[in-house]
């Protein structure tokens, strides 16, 4: 059995006070002073604890409020009520939604699973990965508890090219030399976002946390400065389109690069990997239209890994704009599969990975493993506001941020994330992510669901309101 | 005995009719929809909004005039009235808007409206005359975008609702087993003694045996208190089978097996250690203030042949029990829906993720097995295919907030349905999904905290289930009466009855308050 992989989360307290969905308004005028106000007997002690933030110039009683109402239906004059937070509705966008925010906010300060009672209060399906539900095992065939310890789910990936035969001498020795690899224990690569106030406290808290992790942290060569580069070891370096000096005496350091794939990209690849033979490249392919022949033919050409990347918001690029990461990821992966070369090469997505579910929802669809950037900036409590991206201040002082504080964040975020995709493996009954990977049948997608159970239901024939005059 | 435990001893108590008393909010200040402000500076205390209001938003104590009662209030739609208030007041004292919590209240599933509705038919067991929506939520799929396709006209004009029974046989077998029939075509989930208070189980009981159906002790004991409504238990085997014995076999009528739970589909139970107090542990056999955990799955099955091992074992200690076997929706739910039957099974429930729960890790909730309302026809019509459909009673849960769900439930392909959370709303839950944390529900539902459970007395809670159970079953004889139903089994697996939205353009309309 392989050692345990385990990640050390601990509380990490929040800076700011966080931004409740709903805020309390309490009128003095007409209050009767009663012996024993609401304010007094609140459950969750909101009122006594509450204060003043003076940094962002806010009251912090939405950190304590559990909405219970007790007061709103306490208050003989009714001068305490709850009232929709305007600030909330403001947060993030519509794929980054204030909830995403908030529970990336809960689970980077405590390293815990969002857990709550009550059954699930959310939209029935929706779009992307919201339109899958993953499977589960049921009396025939057995779970595996993950998360308990009593079983080990490994959630470890090679990253790299796989021979798909191996070749022994007449001694029953290997007889050729097995292309590097490289092996992370959990099944994500921590990349640099691509904005923040604060790019280089930000990447040092990264690189603290790929090598706390032992996975890499995703950083483009010219944003090494020799600090992180005393650390490369837990370091992807990334390249531009065509610019790699192969006598980077860094190169010789870290174990993987990633190229942009251009026309020259191969020739790049080759003239890297005579350098360094040790290394492993992965190649940066856009999730355009085109992608998944373009895949095809880099793996057919050699390619180690290839990291698929849509925007932010889980689209691709071009003629595949409308698509989703989880719709282009199939095709990819389908393609390779057809093609035969599936398990030659590794397969990484970015853009849109949001919750831990979508790691599991994405490896579902045919990747290996996944490259987060967004979610580690909001384990620093980033709002999503992109005042830095004009030039405005950071409301949560990102740019002064220490290090240390912020790996333990992105730390616990990674736990969290990682004893959620133990979550749903267990239900599944799978001992390792890696079998994790293109199992469709082991999810449900609405739109099949939709035709084969409701639409032969609901779909009729004929003009609309013919059965009006039947009935 | 619990040292919390309140002594019930009603010897009259027991099935029969139920008529409705009104059993207003707990609280001093009744949650509503609008909210009908009093400018006290302005008010001179005249009396005219007192006079003209007929649904009693205005009353008086002496001179005094009390704060309006909200709640009642139709809202804006008043205003064409001619008894608006509004209007009518002399020195404009009164003003109507939209209550500021009401934009806080609920979720998806269940609304703002769906709350008030069920909180209204709590109080008085009608449907809220407000324009409050008491049918659907608004999740965008499923229940929430099916309608009933009413009969311009009822059918048989002369039915009545007298003549129309909601009657369940549990036991369509026929092994020998003694029969086990329900009044209403429903009965209550289960929900452990230390997930919630006994006082909400014993309202919840009271309320089940009156209405003569069931309820399901969850996995956590056997309290004593309910030991006077032993033909009204389900008592579950769950995995850590805490609180199970010979005993509390032997008492009931129908056993649960918990093979899975809908909210948490494939993981285990977890107690959280702040809700062990001393009398839950008592109960469970475990220590006060520490975890508990129970383990998923049943590791003595992993075939239909351990499966019916296991339901032999039952059947042999309670001879005249039923056997019923709750099961999540992975995407061979039908099969395993034969292999329940197969392993003798009388009730086969299909547990949706969307059902309440008392702690779930959100991920599990959200995206583990599939909704009910796919499962619900995936399984009816494989039953149906394999020639077995006539002798499985197919319950649905997981997600049934209002009678309009259980009929769509029902429509679907389930005989039957169990509700929870519902109950826990009419007992004023306003899901603010804080069960699990620290002494538990701060509304003293889903607690076992001394100080908290006190917040709420059977006597209350009885009525307020009672009264929501009764809306309901007036609502189901309703719909069957539009449909000219005489039993609620006509409308099992009778989909034509329905409308999905998303393939259906023209507006339909299966408001029961209205029409013929």
């Amino acid at each position: 059995m392989p050692e345990k992989y385990h990640i050390h989360v601990r509380p990490m307290p929040s800076r700011f006070p966080s931004v409740g969905k709903t805020t309390v308004l309490d009128w003095g005028e007409g209050c009767l002073r009663c012996t024993r106000c609401v304010k007094e007997t609140c459950p969750y002690n909101a009122f006594r604890q509450r204060g003043f933030d003076d940094r962002s110039l806010s009251d912090t009683i939405d950190t304590y409020c559990k909405n219970c109402l007790r007061c709103v239906q306490g208050c003989p004059r009714e001068l305490v009520v709850k009232a929709a937070n305007p600030q909330y509705r403001r947060l993030g966008d519509d794929y980054w939604t204030p909830a995403i925010l908030q529970s990336t906010w809960f689970q980077a300060e405590t390293g815990k699973i969002p857990v709550s009672g009550a059954g699930y209060g959310g939209p029935f399906a929706g779009p992307g990965f919201d339109s899958i539900w993953t499977d589960m095992s049921e009396i025939v065939r057995p779970t595996r508890d993950g998360i308990h310890g009593r079983e080990y789910i490994s959630t470890a990936i090679e990253l790299g090219r796989k021979p798909l035969f191996l070749v022994f001498d007449a001694e029953g020795r290997l007889a050729f030399e097995p292309p590097p690899r490289v092996e992370i224990p959990l099944p994500i690569l921590l990349a640099d976002p691509p904005f923040s106030a604060g790019p280089v406290p930000v990447r040092r808290a990264l690189t603290g946390a790929a090598r706390r992790l032992r996975t890499l942290a995703v950083i483009a060569r010219e944003n090494v400065d020799p600090e992180l580069a005393a650390e490369a070891e837990h370091l992807c370096l990334t390249f531009p389109t065509g610019r790699v000096d192969t006598e980077d005496p860094l190169l010789s350091r870290v174990r993987l690069v990633e190229l942009t794939d251009h026309e020259g990209v191969l020739a790049q690849v080759e003239a890297v990997k005579r350098r360094h033979p040790g290394l492993v490249t992965m190649i940066k392919v856009p999730a355009d239209e085109g992608a998944a022949a373009r895949v095809s033919e880099l793996a057919r050409a050699g390619a180690e890994a290839i990291h698929l990347f849509c925007d932010h918001h889980a689209r691709g690029f071009l003629g595949a704009r409308e698509r989703h990461l989880k719709d282009l990821l199939r095709t990819v992966h389908l393609t390779l599969v057809e093609d035969n070369l599936r398990d030659t090469v590794t397969l990484l997505a970015s853009g849109g990975i949001a919750l831990a579910e979508h790691v599991a929802k994405a490896i579902i669809c045919g990747a290996d493993g996944v490259i987060v950037d967004l979610p580690l900036l909001l384990a620093l409590e980033c709002r999503l506001c992109r005042a830095c991206q004009r030039g405005g201040r950071c409301p949560v002082d990102i740019d002064s941020l220490d290090p240390v504080w912020g790996t333990q964040r992105q730390v616990n975020l990674m736990g969290a994330w990682n004893h959620q995709l133990l979550e749903v493996l267990g239900a599944m009954g799978l001992r390792e992510v890696r079998r994790l990977r293109g199992e469709v049948g082991r999810a449900m997608f609405v739109e099949d669901l939709e035709r084969e159970i409701f639409a032969p239901l609901f779909s009729r024939p004929g003009p609309e309101g013919f059965r009006r005059e039947g009935e | 005995m619990t040292e919390h435990a309140v002594k019930y001893d009603d010897e009259a108590w027991g099935p029969g009719p139920w008529t409705p008393v009104r059993t207003p909010c707990r609280f001093r200040n009744p949650l509503s929809k609008w909210r009908v402000w009093r400018n006290e500076a302005k008010c001179i205390q005249c009396g005219t909004c007192v006079e003209v209001c007929p649904y009693g938003v205005h009353t008086r104590v002496g001179k005094f005039i009390r704060k309006p009662q909200s709640y009642l209030c139709l809202g804006p739609a008043c205003d064409k009235k001619d008894f608006y208030c509004v209007r009518h007041c002399p020195p404009q004292a009164l003003s109507l808007r939209l209550h500021p919590v009401y934009t806080t209240l609920g979720d998806h599933r269940w609304t703002a409206d769906l709350l008030l509705s069920t909180w209204w038919m709590a109080e008085f067991g009608t449907l809220p005359y407000a324009d409050l929506e008491y049918r659907t939520g608004n999740s965008g799929g499923g229940f929430d975008k099916l309608r009933f396709f009413f009969p311009p006209q009822p059918r048989d004009l002369k039915l009545r609702h007298e003549d129309i029974s909601l009657e369940l046989p549990l036991n369509r077998r026929h092994d020998g087993r003694p029969q086990v029939v329900l009044s209403v075509p429903w009965y209550s989930a289960g929900m452990s003694f230390g997930s919630v208070s006994i006082n909400t189980i014993l309202s919840r009981v009271r309320a089940a045996s009156r209405f003569n159906t069931l309820l399901s002790t969850g996995e956590g004991g056997y309290p004593e208190e309910l030991h006077p409504y032993d033909d009204h238990i389900v008592t579950q085997v769950a995995t850590g089978l805490f609180g199970v014995r010979e005993d509390t076999i032997q008492r009931v009528r129908m056993v649960e097996f918990k093979y899975a739970q809908g909210a948490k589909p494939g993981l285990g139970g977890h107690l959280l250690g702040d809700k062990v107090t001393p009398a839950v542990a008592r109960m469970r056999e475990s220590v006060p203030g520490s975890a508990l955990f129970s383990p998923f799955p049943f590791h003595s099955v992993y075939s239909v042949e351990d499966h019916k091992k296991h339901l032999d074992w039952i059947k042999e200690v309670n001879p005249r029990a039923l056997v019923s076997v709750k099961v999540s929706t992975p995407t061979d739910v039908d099969m395993v829906a034969v292999g329940s039957y197969y392993a003798g099974a009388h009730v086969v429930q299909l547990d949706g993720s969307y059902g309440g729960t008392g702690a779930a890790p959100d991920i599990a909730k959200k995206n583990i097995a599939m909704p009910i309302e796919y499962a619900i026809p995936k399984v009816h019509q494989f039953l149906v295919q394999e020639g077995i459909r006539d002798q499985v009673t197919l319950i649905a849960s997981g997600g049934i907030r209002t009678a309009f769900d259980v009929a769509k439930a029902i429509a679907l392909g389930a005989d039957g349905c169990q509700v929870g959370t519902a109950e826990l709303v009419a007992l004023e839950c306003i899901r603010c999904y804080q069960c699990e944390s620290g002494r538990g529900c701060v509304r003293g539902i889903a607690t076992t905290d001394p100080e908290l459970v006190e917040l709420m007395t059977v006597e209350w809670g009885t009525r307020r289930v009672c009264n929501l159970y009764h809306a309901w079953s007036w609502q189901l004889r309703e719909i069957l009466r539009r449909f000219g139903m005489r039993s609620i089994r006509e409308l099992v697996g009778r989909t034509d009855t329905l409308v999905h939205l998303d393939y259906y353009n023209l507006p339909v309309e299966d408001d029961i308050r209205r029409g013929v």
